[in-house]
Formats: structure tokens, C-alpha cells, sequence
């Protein structure tokens, strides 16, 4: 199942290759990784992103509150929350496909924000399936490089029970 | 407050913590430590060892024998690297060791400097926490968390790094009396409700046994174990590391459980319908490593102080997170005292398995056993030295034949397995517990990893036994090529040995011989009683095998007692 986990860290060096360690020790891929400062500026919100056996991640989850380093452990999957990805788009632009693009970007709502001589650069903002949705639609017109963000998430206010 | 230098805040610091002794050895960037030490020596002892892995297993031993953490000195780059399988040892065991080492100065940091090395990053996963100082007043603050990290919650082993310019530079000392960390609150009581739960489990049970690990010696368990133990009339099976939690000269215990554990404690845990396991888990070598089938019937109350063990190989029906002594004198305030529970079947089944499969030690005129060596070093010092094992044959044998009946009496590498551990444990164990007897039993593979240190105990001019098992061989690897290779004895003979009496004559040692049976019990006590360092080298039967022992992967019931066809199990082997 795929997990979205919400590590509340000391803002420290060294902080981010222990969590990443714990991963590396058990042959688990880290999907996607963000890390920021919060509103205190000591600590950081990692958002991490992964797939595999339950019994693992919780195994996983019970490790990161063991260190000494980690505040709070959150598995949002189990909680009602949003999440969303950043992604930039650098697509080939020639005179034909450029209509195209544009139309593409603005059905998805994303945002043009460099244009060159023979390409665009779009920004979209969505969950993990807007984004792989876009990326599709795009794909046949030409992608040249993207660089994705990784999920960020928050828990919502009102919980409605959908899991346990 | 005082201006002072890094390294004497270093020592200021320790004083302040109450440590009393240190195991080192000096190089490059931390000269000035060793520069300002003899300033501090009236209050801290230095043990200079020979190697630092040797100074790593010492503090270990240290703070095993008494539950005080261990501290180590050393210098960067291969000095730090060679802690490694120390540290590494200390974590498997919960040990509470404090690991130093110095760094190139802090503008070197990661530009391949002599003798650089990443101790944080190559230590991270082998340690409960590692820090970097980064500046001079940050250096008694660092000092402190080390302490307190290592010391609560599940114990565990930290090193703190620091560069030079940060020994070298000046500033006040500080030295904060209090540590709170607010990522780090280990719960030591358990919760009620869980409690409730798990008495009125262990009060409808039927066949119900204990399973005690090192969490009983670490939080010092002994007394309300005993006490829960009589008032519910439990049998008491032990892991490797629990040895001396409960005393084995008390009639419900049934020794040790696991690999190599006792017929009647391994059948006692698989046929029970509850097990109340404290402090220990659940490994595969305590287990047999079979997960699916262990206790089939049992319901698993599991009682730890690191909440990432409940659930981690078995699933058990209700975990109680917290210190183990806190816990069960929880447990004691729902039980009464006088519940005159009738326990005459359950006991009488295992009293029948013992009479099966008694764990006896084996006789023979001709050459000497191990297990009957093991068994008269009981027996000539009462069950009642401290005894410091390596890892392999004799380990097991000590496990099963020597009777601890206290805590912090038996000190061995359970976890890691780390051979070489013995003789520079007993060493720290000595200096934690100058007025005990301490013994270290090793194997004669075991000892030569760490031999260099008989210069360091005679240096200090202790008073340590050594009993060297000699069969020539690495004889757990051939007791696993007698059952599960063919018998292919690659690689585990060893054709040249050295001669370890004149070995220990030429550190300044004291070296006795036995080869005969009739010459043990004079040599054993001849060297018991001398003064100083004495190595007794006894010369053993290579042939003889650790029995019972369940096949990696197999279930507890599923023992192989003695001489059985091999060519059986040899199949069955899936993991080493």
C-alpha cells in the first residue's frame, strides 16, 4: 500500500540521512521526499512517500519515533488529508505543437513561466494523479526535462473516520 | 564561571556525570585531551588498551557488569573505525557505552584530511544517537545528552565526535544539570488498561510460562520478577541475554530457552497458552527462528521498553510498553498473594520433559568435555563469579552449565556474536567490580581476535582468570560442517596454534595447562585462586557438539538431541 508520512525533525544536519537510512536498511524505495523548515525555524517537516508491506512501514514508523532526532511521526494515510505535488514542465515548442500546449496547460490550470525560442516551461500544481495525468497528455507533444517536487500533505481538520 | 579549554571541559564534564574511569588510547586530534588528563587523573582513571575495539568491548563489559555507562577515548580515522564492531556489539545488546572520538578541525571536515573518516555517518546505524560538536561551549551540553541518551529508555551506545579546533579553543564552562529532549520521552510506565489486560490474561492461564531477556537486567527486574513468579507459580525460561535475571538454583527455573536452550524450557514455551516475555525480542535465535510456528496455543503478553520490538517477528495479543521493574510491580498491585494456584499438571509435564532430556554435561575418561569443565567452574566457584564468555561452542556451554544466580553476572555478545569480546569484556567488567571474581571463558578462535590486551590487564596489574578452550578448531563452524555441510571441515581447523602459556609468560601472565582429565580440577583451581592475570589453557575433546539445538529456522519443539541422522536436517538448513 502506498503510504504518505509526515515526520515532524530537529532541524539538524545529519537528521535526513537517518530517516533515509532506516529506509536504504530495508531495501524500501522512498518514492518522493520533501523536506522544509516550519514556522519554527528549529524544525523541519519531511513528507515522505512510500509503498510496501504494512506490518514494514509500521515496523518503519516505530523506528523513526525512536530517534532521538524525530518529534512526530504521522502515517496520513491512515487520516483524511491533502496532498499536493509541484511539477515543472520544459516542453518542445515549435509553431505547430505550441496551440496545443497552451490549451493543455489551461484545461489543467497550469501556468506558463518561461517561453524560449523552441520551448515552454509550464507549472502545475495537483495530487500525484493530476500531475501523472498531465505528464501524459504532454508526453506525445514533446516533454524535454521535468522536475518534480514529491507530495507535500497535511492532515484536514475534520476527520471522517475513512480508515480505522 | 570558569574560561577553560574544550578538553578540560571534557574531563570537567565526565567528573560532573561521575565517571571514573575511561578506556583509550591516544592519537592525533585528541593529543590535547591526553595533554590536559593527568590533571584529572586523581579523579579518572585512564586504561590505556592496545587496540580500540579492545577499549570498546571494555567499556562494554564495563557497563554490563555494572549498569553504569561505559566511556571510550580515542582519535579519529581508523582509531574511530576500529569502535565500530564494538558499538555495533553494544547495540545489539542495549549496552550503555559513550564513545569519543576526536576529529580533523572543523574547516578540514570532509576534505579527506589525514586520518579523516565519517564517524557520524559510518556509526549512524550502529548507534542509538551520534552527534557532531560543532563548537567549544557546545561541548559539555553534547556530553551530557550522550549520557542521558545512552543511559535511558532502552540503552544503547552513542558517540559524540570532536574536532580539534573545538578540544583546542577556550570558552565558560557550562555544564547544564538538567537534559530534555524533545524528541526523546521513553515511557517507563506502562499503561494501565494494558495492564489490567495482560493480569487478567496470566490469571486464566493454564500453562503459562516466562520468557525473560536482557530488559530484566537492564532495568533491574530481578526482585519483582521473583516475587510474580512465586505468587503465580510460572516456570521461567530465559533468553541468552537474560542469564542471572532469575536464579537458576531456584526450583521453577528452567534454564535457558532458544537454539540451544534446555528440552524441557524450549518444549515448556511451545506447549504453554500464555507467555509473558519481559525484556526480550523474540529473536531467531531465541526463538528458532520459525516465526509461524512458535507457541501455536499462546497468547503473548509482551512486555518492553522499546515499543519497536512489540510486533517485530511475532504478533503478540497484548504489548505493555515500559521499564520492565515499573511494570511488573504494576502487575503486582492486581495479583494477590496468596492464590495457592494448583500448577501440579503443567509441572508435572515439565519435570517429564526434563527427565526426557535432562541437560547433562558429558564424562570421559580419556579427554576433557566442555561441558563438564563449564560444569565444575560452577561448581569450585558456587555459581557465583562473574563469568565473561566469547561466542561459539564454549559460549553455550557456559549458558547451560554455569548456574548464575544473580544479575550482571554473565556478560557475554548474544546479539552480534562478536568473537574477540570476551577477554577485554572481563577486563571492564573487572574495573566496574574489582572485588568479584571474574573469569573469562573463551575459545581458543575467540581469543587470539583480542590477545594483544593481556598487556593491558597485566599494566593494570589485575587480578583476571582466563579459561582458554583449546580444541584447535573454530568449533561452532565445524559443529555446523558436522551437521549441516557434509562434514567439509573447510577452514576451521587450525594448524598452527600458538603455545598459550608461554603466550601469557611473555606478557608478564601467568600460563597453567590442563590436557588430561584428572589435571583439570588442580589446574582450575590453581588458577583461580593465584593472583594477577592467569591463562588456564585447557586442551578439549574438538569432537563434542552443543546439544540440543534447533536447526536455523525450525521451531522450538523441533530440537536435535544427539547423534540423529544428519543427512535428515542437512536439507531443512534455509538460513545461516
Amino acid at each position: 500500500m502506498r503510504h504518505t508520512i509526515s515526520i515532524l525533525v530537529d532541524n539538524e544536519p545529519g537528521v535526513l540521512a537517518r530517516i533515509a537510512g532506516l529506509f536504504s536498511a530495508r531495501g524500501f524505495n522512498i518514492e518522493s521526499l520533501c523536506v522544509g523548515e516550519t514556522l519554527d525555524p528549529t524544525t523541519s517537516r519531511i513528507t515522505l512517500v512510500t509503498s510496501g508491506d504494512d506490518w514494514i512501514i509500521e515496523q518503519i514508523i516505530k523506528r523513526f519515533n525512536n530517534m532521538i532526532n524525530v518529534i512526530k511521526v504521522q502515517d496520513l494515510s491512515e487520516l483524511t488529508h491533502v496532498e499536493r505535488e509541484m511539477v515543472l514542465v520544459r516542453m518542445e515548442a515549435t509553431p505547430e505543437t505550441r496551440p496545443e500546449i497552451l490549451r493543455t496547460a489551461d484545461i489543467f490550470r497550469a501556468k506558463v513561466i518561461d517561453v524560449g525560442p523552441r520551448s515552454y516551461m509550464l507549472e502545475l500544481t495537483g495530487d500525484q494523479d493530476k500531475i501523472t495525468a498531465f505528464l501524459e497528455i504532454l508526453r506525445p507533444m514533446g516533454i524535454k526535462e521535468i522536475a518534480r517536487t514529491g507530495s507535500v500533505a497535511l492532515a484536514r481538520e475534520i476527520q471522517n473516520n475513512k480508515r480505522r | 564561571m570558569a574560561r577553560m579549554l574544550g578538553a578540560e571541559m571534557f574531563f570537567e564534564t565526565l567528573i560532573h556525570e561521575g565517571v571514573d574511569v575511561i578506556f583509550g588510547l591516544p592519537g592525533g586530534y585528541v593529543l590535547k585531551v591526553y595533554d590536559v588528563m593527568p590533571k584529572y587523573g586523581e579523579a579518572i582513571k585512564h586504561v590505556l588498551s592496545r587496540h580500540e575495539q579492545g577499549a570498546t568491548h571494555m567499556a562494554d563489559g564495563y557497563a554490563r557488569a555494572s549498569g553504569r555507562p561505559g566511556v571510550v577515548l580515542c582519535t579519529s580515522g581508523p582509531a574511530a573505525t576500529n569502535t565500530v564492531t564494538g558499538i555495533a556489539t553494544a547495540q545489539m545488546d542495549s549496552s550503555p557505552v559513550v564513545v569519543f572520538t576526536g576529529q580533523v578541525p572543523t574547516p578540514y571536515l570532509g576534505s579527506d584530511a589525514f586520518q579523516e573518516a565519517d564517524h557520524i555517518g559510518i556509526t549512524r546505524p550502529c548507534t542509538k544517537h551520534n552527534s557532531l560538536v560543532r563548537r567549544t561551549r557546545e561541548l559539555p551540553r553534547a556530553i551530557k545528552e550522550a549520557f542521558y541518551i545512552a543511559t535511558t529508555g532502552r540503552p544503547g551506545p552513542v558517540l559524540v565526535d570532536m574536532p580539534k579546533d573545538v578540544l583546542i579553543g577556550e570558552d565558560e564552562l557550562e555544564i547544564p544539570n538538567e537534559i530534555s529532549l524533545r524528541g526523546y520521552k521513553p515511557t517507563i510506565r506502562g499503561n494501565i488498561a494494558q495492564i489490567k489486560r495482560a493480569v487478567e490474561i496470566i490469571m486464566t492461564a493454564k500453562r503459562p510460562v516466562v520468557f525473560g531477556g536482557g530488559g530484566l537486567i537492564w532495568s533491574g527486574a530481578t526482585p519483582e520478577l521473583i516475587e510474580l513468579v512465586h505468587r503465580l507459580r510460572i516456570p521461567v525460561a530465559l533468553t541468552l541475554m537474560g542469564l542471572g535475571a532469575y536464579p537458576a538454583n531456584d526450583p521453577y527455573f528452567m534454564s535457558m530457552l532458544g537454539m540451544h536452550g534446555s528440552y524441557k524450557a524450549n518444549m515448556a514455551v511451545h506447549e504453554s497458552d500464555v507467555i509473558i516475555s519481559i525484556g526480550a525480542r523474540f529473536d531467531d535465535r531465541a526463538t528458532g527462528g520459525n516465526f509461524p510456528k512458535f507457541a501455536p496455543n499462546a497468547k503473548i503478553v509482551h512486555i518492553d521498553i522499546d515499543p519497536a520490538t512489540i510486533d517485530k517477528n511475532i504478533r503478540v495479543h497484548c504489548p505493555i510498553v515500559g521499564d520492565a521493574k515499573h511494570v511488573l510491580r504494576q502487575m503486582l498491585e492486581f495479583i494477590p498473594k496468596d492464590l495457592n494456584i494448583d500448577r501440579r499438571e503443567w509441572f508435572g509435564k515439565i519435570d517429564e520433559w526434563g527427565r526426557q532430556h535432562p541437560l547433562l554435561p558429558k564424562e570421559n575418561s580419556d579427554k576433557i568435555m566442555t561441558s563438564h569443565l563449564i560444569d565444575m567452574l560452577s561448581n569450585i566457584t558456587k555459581g557465583d563469579a562473574i563469568i565473561v564468555s566469547d561466542v561459539g561452542q564454549h559460549q553455550m556451554w557456559v549458558a547451560q552449565f554455569y548456574n548464575f544466580n544473580r544479575p550482571r553476572t554473565h556478560i557475554t555478545s548474544g546479539g552480534l556474536g562478536t568473537m574477540g569480546f570476551g577477554f577485554p569484556a572481563a577486563m571492564g567488567a573487572k574495573f566496574a567490580r574489582p572485588d568479584e571474581m571474574v573469569i573469562c571463558v573463551a575459545g581458543d578462535g575467540s581469543f587470539q581476535m583480542n590477545m594483544q590486551e593481556l598487556a593491558t590487564a597485566v599494566e593494570n596489574k589485575m587480578d583476571l582468570k582466563i579459561v582458554l578452550i583449546n580444541n584447535e578448531h573454530h568449533g561452532m563452524v565445524r559443529q555446523w560442517q558436522t551437521m549441516f555441510f557434509n562434514k567439509n571441515y573447510s577452514a576451521s581447523h587450525f594448524d598452527v596454534m600458538p603455545d598459550f602459556v608461554k603466550l601469557a609468560e611473555a606478557f608478564g601472565a601467568k600460563g597453567l595447562r590442563a590436557k588430561r582429565p584428572e589435571e583439570l580440577e588442580a589446574t582450575l583451581k590453581e588458577g583461580l585462586y593465584s593472583d594477577g592475570v592467569v591463562l588456564m589453557e585447557i586442551v578439549v575433546d574438538y569432537e563434542e557438539m552443543v546439544y540440543p539445538m534447533i536447526a536455523p529456522g525450525g521451531a522450538m519443539n523441533e530440537m536435535i538431541l544427539e547423534d540423529i541422522e544428519r543427512e535428515m536436517i542437512v536439507e531443512s538448513v534455509d538460513m545461516a
